[in-house]
């Protein structure tokens, strides 16, 4: 039988934009406010589970040719290196640096290695919550 | 600060990040896991050298000192451990090249090897109770990953076991860490230490230190929470259950180490009687196992409980021979059942079979891997010159000294009990006239026997060389018994 999911599928091509949009938010507010690569990583797999359901999982490949297991690899490396610049500097390990500056239109802002360590936990999130997903759905 | 102190944790991380990415390429993965091993040596070697020249080293994460901040502690215990730790790994990695199959290696095996080394060095090596349980964490993930993986039907049925009774020990471990910080608190594990001396450890501090016996006993298989061990690390393909037997239940073991030295021992008529009685039960559970069992996997993994029990019973006696001769029996029995799971490996592979009535003489063909049980048997034994002697010897004089003659008499008997156990698979697997149909022409039994004969070797030097080892474990053992060395490494006071 088939199914009819217009509806579902015009919703999706508006919402995915606004999760992942949200999602960014989230990831960036992190640092200041409730929120984080965690989340953030989490918000972004929602987005495109929402598309997986919406459509089917060849388009989803098609928009997005990413290997998520590597996914977990690129996280994984880009917090260990952040973990490892300490050795760099002769801190001890995991130490954050960070600086204020003043852009033109963002104003005063913060710049923090914490986000890119953050940035690696979001990765993999994303790698892993889609991983995981895609292997369910493939056995079916 | 010591960055260095953290590197043991680091350098297998990068490793299985690295596999991660050439997964489809197994020589490769297979040379740089070797590699990376080989690094992983020298690291944790220089890490001994250091602690054993300045003392103990401490590395405030993130650059926020103790006790606010997570600390990582490398006194000698934890750094001869962490060597230990790597050394048994490179011997394992080398033996899986000719024994785990391609279809494991293409799955991810190797990475999953090095987060497994992640876990446990870094439960070696930290200093906060809440950080141990993350290593304990990290380390039972990837052994969830190594029991499962391959999904044959006994490993789906053994996993599921395995998980729940870990999930469940797990979930007590982190209500006993509240407990602690409700009355404590705090978590640094010196600052701990510190606080249980200013109010001289009261009842609910015993029955927390009862609590967490229960967590590390799950982990480290002592009696009465021994029952999951047997089944589960009968499951798996031989490495890994070499891996298993010779690191995770050592890392329960060194946990105990820690909060019964460092931690609790203010109240030692009983808290140490109470795992004084654990230690010889279990060694008795574990003797019967060992002797009724024909099955020689089965053999060497009651054994492991037979260890268990020694090492445990030493801690309980708690003076400076017995610290010793645990610490020392506690290196040993890492290497020597690391050798002995590595060398029925083979015997299996040959015969088809790992019942000891379906063997017989091998010797005829393998004298090399005859001889080579031989010794690492009579180490396990604990028969002079080997490695198992000196330990165990400490041991006895240091519970004769706190005239606990009863627990003498067990250990001793349990020696001849071990020695009878291994005696029966070497009698009746290499003796005795040959089974038509070795499949000789499949196994590559020197290629298998070099990690095995590796990790003998070192463990008859261990045993010979004693008298060299005995300064680093003197250190280790004058830090587990004036734990004000230990507060005042970590606070700086």
């Amino acid at each position: 039988m088939k199914q009819n999911d217009l509806i579902l599928q015009t919703v999706t091509k508006v919402a995915a934009f606004v999760i992942l949009l949200f999602a960014v938010a989230i990831f960036l507010g992190g640092h200041y406010s409730p929120g984080g690569g965690f989340v953030g990583g989490l918000m972004t797999s929602a987005a495109i589970v929402l598309l997986l359901l919406a459509f089917d999982l060849k388009t989803v490949t098609a928009i997005l040719p990413i290997d998520y297991k590597v996914l977990i690899g690129s996280g994984l490396l880009i917090s260990s290196l952040t973990v490892a610049g300490g050795l760099l500097f002769g801190v001890p390990l995991m130490t954050h640096a960070y600086r204020y500056i003043d852009l033109p239109i963002l104003g005063h802002i913060s710049l923090h290695t914490a986000v890119l360590f953050d940035l690696g936990v979001y990765l993999v999130v994303v790698g892993v919550t889609m991983t995981i997903i895609q292997t369910i759905g493939e056995s079916e | 600060m010591n960055n260095l102190t953290f590197l043991p944790v680091l350098w297998p991380l990068f490793t299985g990040i690295l596999l991660i990415f050439i997964a489809k390429r197994i020589k490769l993965q297979r040379w740089v896991s070797l590699f990376s091993s080989l690094i992983g040596i020298v690291l944790s070697m220089y890490l001994v050298f250091s602690v054993h020249s300045q003392g103990i080293l401490t590395l405030g994460v993130g650059s926020w000192e103790a006790p606010f901040g997570i600390v990582i502690v490398a006194d000698m215990l934890a750094s001869l451990l962490v060597l230990t730790t790597n050394i048994i790994g490179l011997a394992i990695l080398l033996y899986s090249f000719h024994s785990i199959g391609i279809e494991r290696e293409r799955h991810y095996y190797y990475p999953v090897f090095q987060f497994l080394l992640i876990g446990v060095n870094g439960a070696f090596l930290t200093g906060d109770l809440f950080n141990l349980f993350v290593f304990f964490e990290v380390m039972l993930m990837a052994s969830y990953v190594l029991l499962v993986l391959g999904g044959t039907k006994i490993q789906l049925r053994e996993s599921l076991k395995y998980i729940i009774v870990n999930v469940l020990s797990s979930s007590f471990f982190v209500i006993m860490v509240a407990y602690l910080y409700s009355v404590l608190g705090t978590l640094n594990m010196a600052q701990i230490s510190q606080r249980i001396a200013e109010v001289n450890q009261p009842a609910i501090l015993s029955v927390i230190a009862i609590g967490f016996l229960i967590v590390f006993g799950l982990k480290g298989a002592i009696f009465p929470l021994f029952q999951w061990l047997p089944g589960s690390y009968y499951a798996p393909p031989i490495p890994v259950m070499a891996l298993f037997g010779a690191l995770l239940t050592k890392v329960g073991i060194y946990s105990i180490f820690r909060t019964y030295t460092l931690m609790f021992y203010h109240d030692q008529g009983y808290t140490h009687t109470f795992l004084a009685w654990l230690a010889l039960l279990t060694i008795l559970i574990g003797v019967i196992g060992a002797i009724a069992y024909w099955d020689i996997k089965k053999i060497i993994i009651y054994n492991i409980i037979i260890a268990v029990g020694v090492i445990i019973f030493g801690i309980s006696v708690m003076n400076e021979q017995a610290l010793s001769g645990s610490i020392l029996y506690l290196i040993h029995d890492m290497l020597i059942k690391a050798a002995l799971f590595l060398l029925i490996g083979i015997m299996i592979k040959l015969c088809g079979s790992d019942d000891l009535r379906q063997m017989g003489g091998l010797i005829k063909q393998y004298p090399a891997l005859a001889w080579t049980f031989f010794i690492a048997a009579i180490s396990l034994a604990g028969i002079p010159p080997f490695s198992g002697f000196a330990g165990k010897l400490l041991i006895l004089q240091g519970a004769g000294e706190s005239g606990n003659f009863l627990g003498m008499a067990i250990v001793l008997l349990s020696s001849l009990m071990v020695l009878y156990s291994v005696m029966k698979i070497f009698m009746y697997g290499f003796w005795g006239t040959p089974k038509a149909g070795y499949r000789s022409a499949a196994v590559p039994v020197n290629k298998m026997l070099i990690p095995a004969v590796i990790l003998v070797a070192i463990s008859v030097l261990f045993g010979v060389a004693t008298e060299f080892m005995y300064p680093f474990i003197s250190q280790a053992v004058e830090t587990l018994l004036n734990p004000d060395i230990y507060i005042k490494a970590v606070l700086k006071e």
